[in-house]
This record gives structure tokens, C-alpha cells and sequence, in this order.
């Protein structure tokens, strides 16, 4: 499976474009990261990519196709702030059940304990609200995941557990990620490949 | 070398209502010590949601109403009332807040880093001042109009850190000023923060970025639950040797350059009778798990760990 964009552009204002002609071709067995300059453009991509911005010209497919835009979406954000991303009056239990009902064992190795599914999200830290939220994303109707500095609101400890987890459980059902951060040790380590924002950015 | 801040025994905790009338306490930062000299920076790391933040802004004085504090803060000497936080905060001490949502979204960033002035002289004054900072950071003259909205993460970020300082503070508390920016914007920051302590001033970096607290710290206080388990020099850092505590090794152990390694466990959500590590401590004891260790100095190291209180027992 092939998700590939082809000559993406978009802009906010008339004035300037942030994005122009940009290609890019992920397969759904890899990990690629993208760094780049903070205001380059780069968050949204992410966005164009996984559907939450419709507006922009140019293509996004899997496997040629154009992906419908009902039912579920097949591409998956996960954003770098969870505490923005979850309903503030909804307990943990609904936030993740909204997406997908996960397996106790998957639970488990991100780490998930049961007395946080009774919370409510500001009575979590970052790094709990995250396993969340990319828990909610991994259902099994996703085939690529885009992760947006997932892990730079997290201490290392916890950033190397939440990596470790997302990408076993990606490798073995066949999901590919796209792994944006600043961070190029960390993109060294944990992808095949990095793209350059910038190269890819014809602007 | 004076003493710029002096934080002793710090305790807050936050009464919320759960249900109905009852009430209940969460107790988010225990005993916590730490002072900053003249001429020095100090890190404060640790993971998010272990209570760096709330450290910064109860030297602040700008706490929520449902906060309730215990112990003393000192600046230069003085005990920080209130009053005198009010009376210093924007001036002598300022901040580079975490979050990008502390800018007004209904102001143009330009007049928020300008802020408030007494006449037209001293705005103009302040105006060139931060054109200055402004495009010492790459943001050009057509982000002065912009509102908040119309950022991007890193450029609140960077407009966030030109309002701290153009305040030419002598106590700067960054709480997170780096997360979400490129590369040469860290670098940009981290030289500007040195900058600082050639001038005598002293700085307290509240970060998770090991990396960033090395480049720019001379000590380094490590946070976990709410406690600080350890202040070790930066130079110490560099090995996992060479540092005390379990938990600062299994943090240095788990850089992307040093391995990436696997540690197991995550803090514990409320306050533990015994050490907040215990749970998923390699080298723990049975009297870990009911008794708290205290803050103890360990050849020139502060440390919380029982480990090492039994070895100066024995010395």
C-alpha cells in the first residue's frame, strides 16, 4: 500500500503560499521523517494529509486512489499537544472507546492502567494523555499514521516507551508512519529514511 | 556569589471539588529545594506533568485561588511576599511562559511584547527595541501585525521569548522555551540564555530537553512526582556513570545518541507514602516503599535515595 502525494499546494492568505508542488510517497511497511524549520508548513501537511484540511489543490491517495472522505479515514494524525485533541468533559474511558474498543493486551504495551480510564484528561500528564491518543488512532482500519512531534512535550524515558510501542505494533500489522520532528537524533534512530522539508517545499 | 533565589521545602497542593461538596486534595510538588546563584543557570527536568511549571509561576505569585502553598521562596535574601512578587514580576523577574496560549488573542504580538508604557517616548524607545529582538529571532516586520492565531507554534514561541527579554530581567525563569523550534532558533535561544549569565544574571531553565539543559546549565536538578531526586552538575550528565540516582540514569540511557534504551514504568499518579521511584526502581529496598527519603548531600551531589543515605551512615 502506497500513500502518495502529488503537487500539493495551499495557502492561508492570498498574499503568500505556504506549500507549493510538493510530492512526497510514504509505503505503508516504513518510516519516514520529515524536520524542518519551525512556520514552514510542515504541521500543515500533516494536516492535508490525514484529511483535516480540504481546501488545498493537488492530490492525496493510497494506492492511486482517491480516499473517500466518508467513513473512516484510513490516515491518522496525532497531534503534538494531546490535551488538545480530547474532549475536557469526557472521562479517558470515552475518549478512547469514540475511536475503538483496543485489546487488553494492546492496553498494555503502551502502558494504559486501567484507574486512568476514570479520569478525566486534565488529571493526567502529557505523556499518559499521549499513549491515548495514539492508541485512539491505531485502529485497525488506520493504515498510516502521521505524527506530528508526537514526542517532543515528553521526557526521554517516556519517549523512547511510546516509539518503542507505536512502531512494533505498526511493523506488524503493515502501517506506515510519517514521523515529523526537529529532533534529527531522533529521527536517525527510529527511520528509514529522512526528508528535508525544505527540498521537498517549492517555494 | 550571591544567592539570587532560594527555594526551601516547597510544597503546593490544589483542592478541587470531585463531586458535590466533596472536596479533595492533590498534592503536586513535595518539599522541593533549589537556589540559583548570581552568574548561573540551573535546570529543573522532568517529565511533563510532574509540576516544573507550578514551581515558576509560585515564584510568580500567579498560582490559580485553589492553590495552597507551604514553604519559603527568597529572593536575594528577602523572603518573597505577594506584594514583593507583584512589585518585582516584569521587571526584576520575568518569564518566558510554556504555554503559547499566554498570549492575548485579540492583541497584535508587537504591542504584547511592547507592553505597557507611560508616554509616547518610551513606547517609541521600546519599539525599536523590539524590532531588535524580533528579527535577532527571523520574524520579519510583517509578524508585528499579526495576531496570535496566525502563528505558528515555533514563532509564538520565539514571540514569547522576545517579550521576557525585553524586560531586561535579573531572575529569568524559562519554563520550556524550546520545545517546537528548528534547530538554529534552539541554538539562538540557548546563546541568548548564556548571554544572560555573563551579565550576571541568574537563570532557572524548566525543561524536558536533557539536551538543551546540558548546552546552557551549570547544575541540573532532576524532577520525578513532584520530588527532586537529584542536582548534579551538568558536566555529570554526560555519563550515566558519573550520575546517582536510578531513574536520571535510566533518563540519560534513554537519549536517541546513547542507545534509545527501554525503561519500563511511568510516574505514579498521587503522592507515595514511600519514594516516588520505588515502583519501578532496579536497586530498591523493602524500607523504600513506606519511608520517604529524604534530600541529602552525597559528596557534593543532592540526592533522594536511600542507597546512598546508607553509605554517609556508615562513613
Amino acid at each position: 500500500m502506497n500513500l502518495e502525494a502529488n503537487n500539493i499546494s495551499f495557502s492561508y492568505t492570498k498574499k503568500k503560499p505556504i506549500l507549493k508542488d510538493i510530492s512526497l510517497s510514504l509505503k505503508n511497511n516504513e518510516i519516514i521523517g520529515l524536520i524542518g524549520d519551525s512556520g514552514s508548513g510542515k504541521s500543515t501537511l500533516c494536516k492535508i494529509l490525514s484529511g483535516h484540511i480540504s481546501n488545498y489543490s493537488g492530490e492525496v491517495t493510497i494506492d492511486n486512489q482517491k480516499i473517500p472522505d466518508k467513513n473512516f479515514y484510513p490516515v491518522q494524525l496525532i497531534f503534538q499537544h494531546p490535551e488538545k485533541t480530547m474532549n475536557p468533559k469526557w472521562k479517558m474511558e470515552k475518549v478512547l472507546s469514540e475511536s475503538w474498543t483496543p485489546t487488553q493486551e494492546l492496553k498494555d504495551t503502551f502502558g494504559l492502567k486501567d484507574t486512568w480510564l476514570t479520569r478525566w484528561p486534565n488529571e493526567l500528564s502529557g505523556g499518559e494523555l499521549q499513549r491515548f491518543s495514539i492508541l485512539r488512532a491505531l485502529n485497525p482500519k488506520t493504515k498510516f499514521i502521521i505524527a506530528d512531534e508526537i514526542s517532543t512535550m515528553l521526557d526521554a524515558v517516556t519517549q523512547v516507551q511510546i516509539w518503542e510501542a507505536l512502531i512494533n505494533h505498526c511493523k506488524a500489522n503493515n502501517i506506515g508512519i510519517l514521523a515529523v520532528s526537529h529532533d534529527e537524533e531522533l529521527l536517525e534512530v527510529i527511520c528509514d529514511e529522512i526528508i528535508h522539508f525544505n527540498k521537498i517545499n517549492n517555494i | 556569589m550571591t544567592k539570587l533565589l532560594e527555594v526551601n521545602n516547597l510544597s503546593i497542593s490544589f483542592t478541587q471539588y470531585v463531586q458535590g461538596l466533596n472536596r479533595h486534595d492533590s498534592k503536586v510538588i513535595t518539599d522541593l529545594t533549589i537556589d540559583v546563584n548570581e552568574n548561573e543557570i540551573v535546570a529543573v527536568l522532568g517529565s511533563s506533568g510532574s509540576g516544573k511549571s507550578l514551581l515558576a509561576h509560585s515564584i510568580l505569585g500567579i498560582l490559580p485561588y485553589n492553590s495552597h502553598v507551604t514553604g519559603e521562596i527568597k529572593y536575594k535574601g528577602e523572603v518573597l511576599t505577594q506584594e514583593l512578587k507583584e512589585k518585582l514580576r516584569g521587571k526584576e523577574i520575568c518569564l518566558i511562559p510554556q504555554s503559547v496560549n499566554f498570549l492575548d488573542p485579540l492583541m497584535k504580538v508587537s504591542q504584547q511584547a511592547i507592553g505597557e508604557c507611560e508616554d509616547d517616548k518610551e513606547r517609541e524607545e521600546k519599539k525599536i527595541r523590539q524590532r531588535e529582538v524580533f528579527s535577532k529571532y527571523g520574524l520579519d516586520e510583517s509578524v508585528d501585525d499579526l495576531y496570535p492565531f496566525e502563528l505558528s507554534g515555533g514563532m509564538a514561541r520565539k514571540v514569547l521569548l522576545s517579550t521576557a527579554l525585553l524586560g531586561d530581567p535579573n531572575l529569568l525563569i524559562a519554563d520550556e522555551p524550546t520545545p517546537g523550534l528548528d534547530k538554529q532558533s534552539v541554538e539562538e535561544t540557548i546563546s541568548d540564555i548564556k548571554n544572560l549569565k555573563e551579565q550576571d544574571k541568574g537563570v532557572l531553565l524548566i525543561t524536558h530537553e536533557i539536551n538543551v539543559a546540558l548546552k546552557t546549565a551549570d547544575r541540573i536538578a532532576v524532577f520525578y512526582s513532584g520530588h527532586v531526586i537529584e542536582i548534579n552538575t551538568a558536566e555529570n550528565f554526560k555519563d550515566a556513570d558519573n550520575v546517582l540516582h536510578p531513574y536520571t540514569k535510566a533518563l540519560i540511557n534513554s537519549l536517541p545518541r546513547n542507545g534509545f534504551k527501554l525503561t519500563e514504568g511511568v510516574q505514579p499518579l498521587d503522592d507515595v507514602i514511600g519514594c516516588p521511584y520505588y515502583e519501578n526502581c532496579p536497586v530498591r529496598m523493602d524500607k523504600c516503599e513506606k519511608n520517604k527519603p529524604k534530600l541529602i548531600n552525597h559528596n557534593g551531589v543532592m540526592i533522594r535515595c536511600f542507597n546512598y543515605e546508607e553509605v554517609n551512615d556508615e562513613s
